[in-house]
């Protein structure tokens, strides 16, 4: 392996945000200037409970390094128990990912309100730490699955 | 459904807020390279009016069907590009925006990077509008009567402004009068008026007003709906006592012989019967019994409320009624209480009856208190000739036990508590521990310099560490001098922590029910924290009072008329437009399985029976179908569907995928 190889790697980091919380808490974290790395994209969804898991093998597929999915805190859903849902699908959707050998590291549900700016910053920051850790995510881009 | 987009980007500086660390030049000239785009442009402000006309003109002259605006948050400036757009004659859900500053701008100090994400995120909005279809809002309707939460200062307040705009009203209060904390109060600063007579006149004034109805010692139990067409139930608790027969005449409470019940009016320092009105003054002036307490309910045996009561009002058999209710816009009204003082042994409340709260105080203040208003120290009676007290109990306290904000009304009402006692008695020394004296208000810092100047009361800065009950009664105060820099020891017979607020226990269920979201301290959280104070994010819910954050009573009371507005303003209208980002169904894909239905939280799926052409292939199936009155797209559906039928508009499934292909991308 030569030594250009081993430039600074960067991961694709895609975040689902529920527009009523994290969304919101993402906005607060901008305004008080809480920075985390830019490999995070943010894609607003209406409830945590929008993002079909087909979105997160997508996202996989596609070259992401680490999904994320920010929603209410349980109890506090904007249309009452959408994350509920969210929580019950990812758990199996995780699972299954790391079987797949998609690492449980590289996949993460956060609950974040619209008050917690330090929190969502806080939260980006160990996830891209975490992913970055992790290294490139390879397994779905292997020459078995590459067309 | 997608035809090909005219797409125009356009990109905002924010001034420098954007332009400083984002290349808005470059980011309008990738932008420009995408699919479907055939203009792009970049300018200072384009929620400017001049902004606004650039789009404008954009749209004429290049034809442009779809539109992307790289700029703040969507939930800052969504509505003023929608509105811009739509004036220059395309559809308001053609836009998109690209948040590039709270997400990109604001938080990235590299400007290559916040660059390259800036694009990344501009890439994605363009993916998205490609798919971008046309949508119409519904239109719903206002029920003309508006909810409040709570009877304190802020609910009544609230409740009267909406009621004189000629409205329905109705307060529902969990105790059983209103008034609320102020209630509890002796005087209010920085007048020193008596706090019971500015009260009580709008106390009977809600009570007596046309619009309003008064539902006390009654919860909210369930809420459903949304703005304009809430269902509440109320769980009026079964008082015991008809409430049409009785005349308030008061013999009951005297007969009672349980009498021993700790008053929660007087903070547990005084006692009340079983059957009792809270206070003198309340409204309804009609008792409660108390069950847990009351001899008849434990036991069976006794009845005297009932043999003594004239109007035969007393009816043991009363039962909890439910009252279903529509409301067009609620008001959470829910207020306060002090915290509880558990973890803070080394200020001995639990050990010593002559430490208090300041609240405790207010009820030893006031004549109809447990002390008939005389200052006596409340474990011998005896006057006291040293009063400590102490600031920042709880408040600014970044540990677990306390509250990390300021309450910030204990510093004047410290000043004011000294003052009258200086006033009443001048023998009595007066000493206060503080932090910092907080007095932003009108008449506020000459309050309190009256409290150091003319009344002689001795303000120490610095933090009490102990409070020592000694064998003799008296307490030793222990603390610090900052300005000194010495430690103090002063005997006191008397100390008053101005201990910490927080919002009222039940807020939480409350918020929950409104779906309204909360803060990590338990406050309600506003729409916007400058520009919509007292609207909740939850549209049709709206904030009054301390459930929002500490205030004073000229706040609160401001704010609980500012919530008014915002309630009139709405059930001033006759219709309210929907969010058109509902469910939809494919009717070759649903199975008519009812998975979707299961999920729906508003109830918004039923099924029909339709006649559909599967590729020539002409039946009738069981289909599902989207109610969009009801339907508030959370999405649930879309997920749940196991064919893939449910789709939601403005937030579709191949729009999502789209722009998690420009990011991967």
């Amino acid at each position: 392996m030569s030594i250009e190889a081993k430039t600074e790697f960067k991961p694709k980091i895609v975040a689902f945000c529920c527009n009523w919380c994290s969304y919101a808490g993402a906005d607060l974290a901008g305004s008080s200037r809480l920075g985390y790395p830019a490999d995070v994209k943010i894609i607003r969804v209406p409830c945590s409970c929008r993002v079909n898991p087909m979105f997160i093998l997508r996202a996989f597929e596609k070259g992401a390094d680490g999904v994320i999915i920010c929603g209410c805190h349980p109890g506090d859903c904007h249309y009452s128990t959408g994350n509920y849902y969210a929580r019950r699908r990812m758990t199996l959707l995780f699972s299954m990912l790391d079987y797949l050998g998609i690492e449980q590291g590289r996949t993460r549900v956060e609950w974040v309100s619209a008050a917690e700016g330090v929190k969502f910053s806080t939260t980006m920051n160990e996830f891209v730490e975490k992913v970055t850790s992790l290294g490139e995510n390879i397994r779905l881009g292997d020459l078995r699955c590459r067309s | 459904m997608s035809r090909v987009q005219r797409i125009g980007v356009f990109v905002c500086h924010c001034g420098s807020n954007i332009a400083a660390t984002v290349d808005v030049t470059k980011v309008a000239e990738m932008a420009r390279l995408e699919q479907g785009v055939v203009h792009a442009e970049e300018y200072q402000y384009m929620c400017s009016e001049a902004g606004q006309a650039k789009i404008a003109e954009a749209i004429k002259e290049k034809d442009l069907t779809g539109i992307v605006v790289c700029s703040c948050s969507p939930r800052m400036h969504e509505t003023t590009f929608r509105n811009a757009v739509e004036r220059a004659g395309i559809n308001p859900y053609m836009v998109e925006i690209a948040n590039i500053r709270e997400h990109c701008s604001w938080i990235h100090k590299n400007k290559a990077e916040g660059t390259e994400k800036a694009i990344i995120l501009a890439k994605a909005a363009i993916a998205k509008v490609n798919l971008n279809a046309p949508l119409k809002p519904g239109e719903s309707r206002v029920t003309k009567r508006a909810l409040v939460i709570g009877g304190g200062i802020a609910g009544i307040q609230t409740a009267l402004d909406i009621a004189e705009a000629g409205y329905k009203v109705d307060i529902v209060e969990k105790t059983p009068s209103i008034g609320g904390r102020m209630s509890q109060l002796d005087k209010t600063f920085p007048t020193l008026d008596c706090s019971a007579c500015i009260l009580t006149p709008k106390m009977v004034e809600a009570s007596a007003h046309e619009n309003i109805r008064i539902f006390t010692y009654s919860e909210v139990e369930q809420v459903s709906g949304f703005v304009g067409d809430f269902t509440v139930d109320i769980r009026k608790k079964a008082r015991s006592v008809d409430m049409d027969k009785c005349t308030g005449c008061g013999v009951c409470s005297e007969k009672c012989p349980a009498k021993k019940n700790a008053s929660e009016f007087n903070r547990g320092l005084g006692n009340r019967s079983a059957i009792y009105t809270p206070f003198a003054q309340a409204i309804p002036n009609v008792p409660v019994i108390d069950r847990e307490n009351c001899i008849k309910f434990k036991t069976g045996k006794c009845g005297v409320c009932s043999k003594v009561c004239q109007a035969g009002a007393v009816d043991y058999e009363q039962q909890d009624e439910i009252i279903t209710e529509k409301y067009g816009a609620i008001v959470a009204a829910t207020g306060f209480d002090t915290i509880k003082l558990d973890d803070f042994d080394e200020y001995a409340y639990s050990q010593s009856k002559d430490v208090i709260t300041s609240l405790e105080l207010e009820r030893v203040m006031n004549a109809a208190g447990p002390t008939a208003g005389h200052l006596e120290r409340l474990s011998d009676g005896k006057a006291p000739r040293n009063i400590v007290f102490i600031q920042c109990v709880g408040s600014r306290d970044c540990t677990n036990r306390g509250k990390p904000y300021c309450s910030k009304i204990c510093c004047m009402y410290t000043a004011k508590h000294a003052m009258l006692i200086r006033d009443k008695y001048p023998d009595v020394k007066v000493t206060v521990f503080y932090i910092d004296v907080r007095t932003p208000g009108k008449n506020f810092d000459e309050f309190y310099r009256r409290a150091v100047e003319d009344y002689g009361v001795n303000y120490v800065k610095g933090q009490v560490g102990k409070v020592a009950p000694q064998p003799d009664g008296s307490l030793m105060v222990q603390g610090v001098d900052m300005l000194d820099n010495k430690q103090i020891r002063m005997e006191a017979d008397m100390v008053v922590l101005a201990t910490a607020i927080e919002p009222e226990a039940g807020v939480r269920k409350i918020a929950t029910m409104l779906t309204a979201s909360i803060d990590n301290n338990n406050f309600l959280t506003e729409a916007h924290p400058k520009l919509r104070p007292v609207e909740s994010p939850t549209a049709g819910v709206f904030l009054s009072g301390v459930c929002q954050g500490p205030k004073d009573i000229p706040e609160t009371v401001a704010q609980a008329g500012a919530a008014a507005v915002k309630a009139i303003g709405l059930l001033a209208k006759n219709k309210l437009l929907t969010n058109p980002c509902t469910a939809t169904t494919d009717e070759l894909l649903c199975n008519g399985c009812s998975a979707c239905e299961n999920v729906c939280p508003y109830g918004a799926i039923t099924y029909e029976d339709r006649e559909v052409n599967d590729h020539g292939i002409r039946e009738v199936r069981r289909i599902a179908a989207v109610n969009n009155a009801l339907c508030q797209g959370c999405g649930a559906c879309t997920v749940t569907c196991p064919s893939g039928a449910m789709d939601l508009q403005g937030f579709s499934n191949r729009q999502i995928i789209a722009e998690v292909d420009a990011i991967c991308r």
